[in-house]
């Protein structure tokens, strides 16, 4: 059996043509891991040009408004490109340039990701190629513009359902074609190891600052942190150093679409069975012959029909729990950020904000909880507007 | 040795691919018939997946059509039966490994045994990760055929060294699908794996004419076409018989030369 296991989940399930360079990345990220070198450029990347350490937002007014635990909101929104996103992309795109790759490729779904990809390979001087399905290429129109103007090149996938998913196997194939110059930025905690543990690592930086922030803010740890989760890769870097702290509670909230009793939601944990696809075993959306399902979410960036092997396994523990909030729930929370603090959230986090919102008032006002806001929103404007009904396109 | 062996008993090997359930199952099912009729030595059978990474858009959308016309596995299972009144003529399955691992591996290999299978290729199971399957596998006599790829190098022959019923070499980087040149040294490939096995080694990926096919069957033990076959059922759909006839024959014809 391969390495790079969380309990049953992960693995290397990637066609023997990438065998030898999954195992060459796995070598030269655990060199870098550990290289002081390579740590202090990265976090020289991260502080000085993404913008970095980014602020734990006391959220009051929506404290106040929900009249329970004090709300805290992990601002990754600020971080350069807009979203968490770029601290793995830099650290990615760092790696792929110290082994000599020339030429990055990524999947994106809501375009953040490949945003992020695109900024760091024009940063560090890659030539960079984005796959990302063509319906999203509609819904995130912008984002297409936005990877073309820092030099990318954008490949709209017309293959299977034309989402993420899609994106992804076109992404594999492309890196199956041409592998000697060529590293995959994966955008999240999935595919075969070493990328989940790496892509965790990058994003750890998350609840690495938000854990020291929260205890020199109040001088004690939240009694939960709250995050989105697709892939999961803002989930497990606000999870990651809360693992150890027992009594923080860990959520997950995933995209349920309009309703786990419906066809269209990409509700993973709630639906889902474990099943190995994209690399990993874990947990996906799969019918009764194994075919994985199309999902559906009004978020571009949740509509996955898989989950990372490292929270099936918080799951499978009982460590993390997963709360299915669908569409309508989101776009209210979208709103409701926008009008009690000003803060335009993109419709992916506000998954996240819509359970905070159910859960604060339930809890004393002793209480503290901190929810990742993976990223903003001006990306989703024309679509929520569409959604509510108002014809307005970018 | 299992049934395999004996497609490469007769000199080289043609090994025609089609999926199951392209454009119907009944057609699948005269499909491999035309194939053994031509000459074909070994028949691959694509069980369909919504998701095939390692193949290109031929086979993909023949995937697709397959499953939209609701084929089932057990479906595939029931072709292999219907087949197997007909012919011995070996049989592999080519899948991925969630819809195995769905169907239960166990249960899969059991399955595989009492339809008369005798092997199955998983392009995203590697070395690595053959624990999935290689006990049910085995308990059932069902060989697991291992690819070996131009980036493989120092990993030849480890893999060779497990390798049952054929080796798989991947002509080329990428997914499956025709092309025009093949440009990776397959005799050094071979000739590593030969150094540890005796198991006849097929080359597929990108194989279409009869010029690649003698050029091929010059240092290989077999050829595999897949895509190409995939192509004349989708331009041809129920009326493929005659066309696929003539052209296993030619392709048939051609590796032998070799």
């Amino acid at each position: 059996m391969s390495t790079g296991r969380f309990g049953p989940f992960g693995g290397q399930y990637i066609p023997e043509t990438l065998m030898n360079e999954i195992q060459r990345l796995e070598k030269a990220y655990s060199h870098y891991k550990s290289d002081p070198d390579f740590q202090a450029e990265l976090k020289d990347l991260l502080d000085n040009y993404a913008n970095r350490p980014s602020l734990l937002y006391y959220a009051e007014r929506m404290t106040k408004d929900l009249g329970g635990a004090k709300v805290y909101l992990k601002r990754e929104d600020l971080n350069h490109t807009g979203a968490h996103k770029i601290n793995n992309a830099l650290g990615q795109c760092l790696l792929a340039k110290k082994m000599g790759k020339t030429r990055v490729i990524a999947e994106t779904g809501a375009g953040q990701h490949g945003v992020a990809t695109a900024t760091a390979a024009a940063f560090l001087g890659l030539e960079c190629e984005v796959f990302m399905g063509e319906e999203d290429t509609i819904r995130q129109a912008l984002n297409v513009y936005r990877m073309e103007l820092l030099g990318a090149k954008v490949h709209a996938v017309t293959s299977g359902s034309r989402v993420l998913k899609d994106a992804v196997n076109e992404a594999m194939r492309e890196w199956v074609s041409r592998v000697d110059d060529t590293h995959y930025v994966i955008g999240s905690t999935m595919g075969p190891h070493p990328f989940p543990m790496m892509v965790r690592d990058f994003q750890s930086v998350i609840s690495k600052e938000a854990r020291q922030q929260i205890l020199e803010r109040e001088g004690k740890l939240p009694s939960a942190v709250l995050a989105c989760v697709g892939g999961g890769s803002n989930a497990m870097g606000m999870f990651y150093h809360f693992i150890g702290d027992k009594d923080v509670k860990l959520i997950g909230c995933e995209a349920a679409g309009k309703g786990i009793d419906t066809k269209m939601h990409a509700a993973t944990m709630a639906k889902g069975e474990v099943g190995i696809f994209h690399g990993m075993k874990s947990i996906f959306c799969q019918n009764e012959d194994g075919q994985i399902d199309e999902v559906y979410s009004i978020s571009a960036g949740l509509d996955y029909p898989g989950i990372g092997p490292e929270h099936a396994y918080l799951h499978q523990t009982g460590r993390a729990q997963y709360i299915p909030v669908k569409d309508d729930e989101a776009v209210e929370a979208f709103e409701y950020l926008a009008r009690t603090e000003g803060i335009i959230c993109a419709i992916e986090s506000a998954h996240a904000v819509y359970e905070a919102m159910q859960i604060a008032p339930k809890m004393s006002k002793d209480d503290i909880i901190i929810v990742c806001l993976s990223g903003r929103g001006d990306k989703d404007v024309a679509a929520i507007a569409r959604y509510k009904g108002r014809d307005l396109h970018e | 040795m299992s049934k395999i062996g004996n497609a490469f008993k007769n000199g080289k090997a043609f090994i025609g691919f089609l999926t199951a359930g392209d454009p119907s199952l009944d057609k699948t099912y005269e499909y491999i018939m035309t194939m053994e009729k031509a000459g074909a030595d070994l028949i691959e059978i694509g069980i369909p997946f919504s998701d095939p990474i390692a193949e290109g858009i031929v086979i993909q959308e023949a995937d697709l059509r397959a499953l939209k016309a609701g084929t089932r596995i057990d479906d595939v299972f029931a072709l292999v039966e219907r087949v197997r009144k007909e012919t011995q003529i070996p049989l592999v399955f080519l899948t991925y490994l969630n819809p195995v691992f769905h169907y239960g591996a166990e249960k899969f290999f059991a399955r595989c045994q009492e339809t008369g299978m005798d092997g199955i290729i998983i392009p995203d199971m590697p070395f690595e990760e053959r624990d999935e399957c290689a006990a049910a596998a085995k308990a059932h006599g069902i060989d697991i055929i291992s690819m070996i790829a131009p980036t493989s190098k120092d990993r030849i022959q480890k893999i060779a060294k497990v390798g049952e019923g054929f080796l798989y070499i991947v002509s080329s980087l990428g997914v499956t699908g025709t092309r025009t040149e093949i440009k990776t040294d397959l005799k050094e490939i071979i000739d590593t794996a030969k150094e540890v096995t005796d198991v006849p080694c097929a080359v597929g990926f990108g194989i279409n004419t009869t010029e690649q096919a003698e050029k091929i069957g010059r240092v290989a033990d077999g050829v595999i076409v897949g895509s190409a076959i995939v192509k004349i059922i989708a331009k041809y759909g129920d009326d493929a018989a005659p066309h696929i006839y003539d052209y296993v024959k030619a392709m048939k014809e051609a590796t032998i030369r070799g």
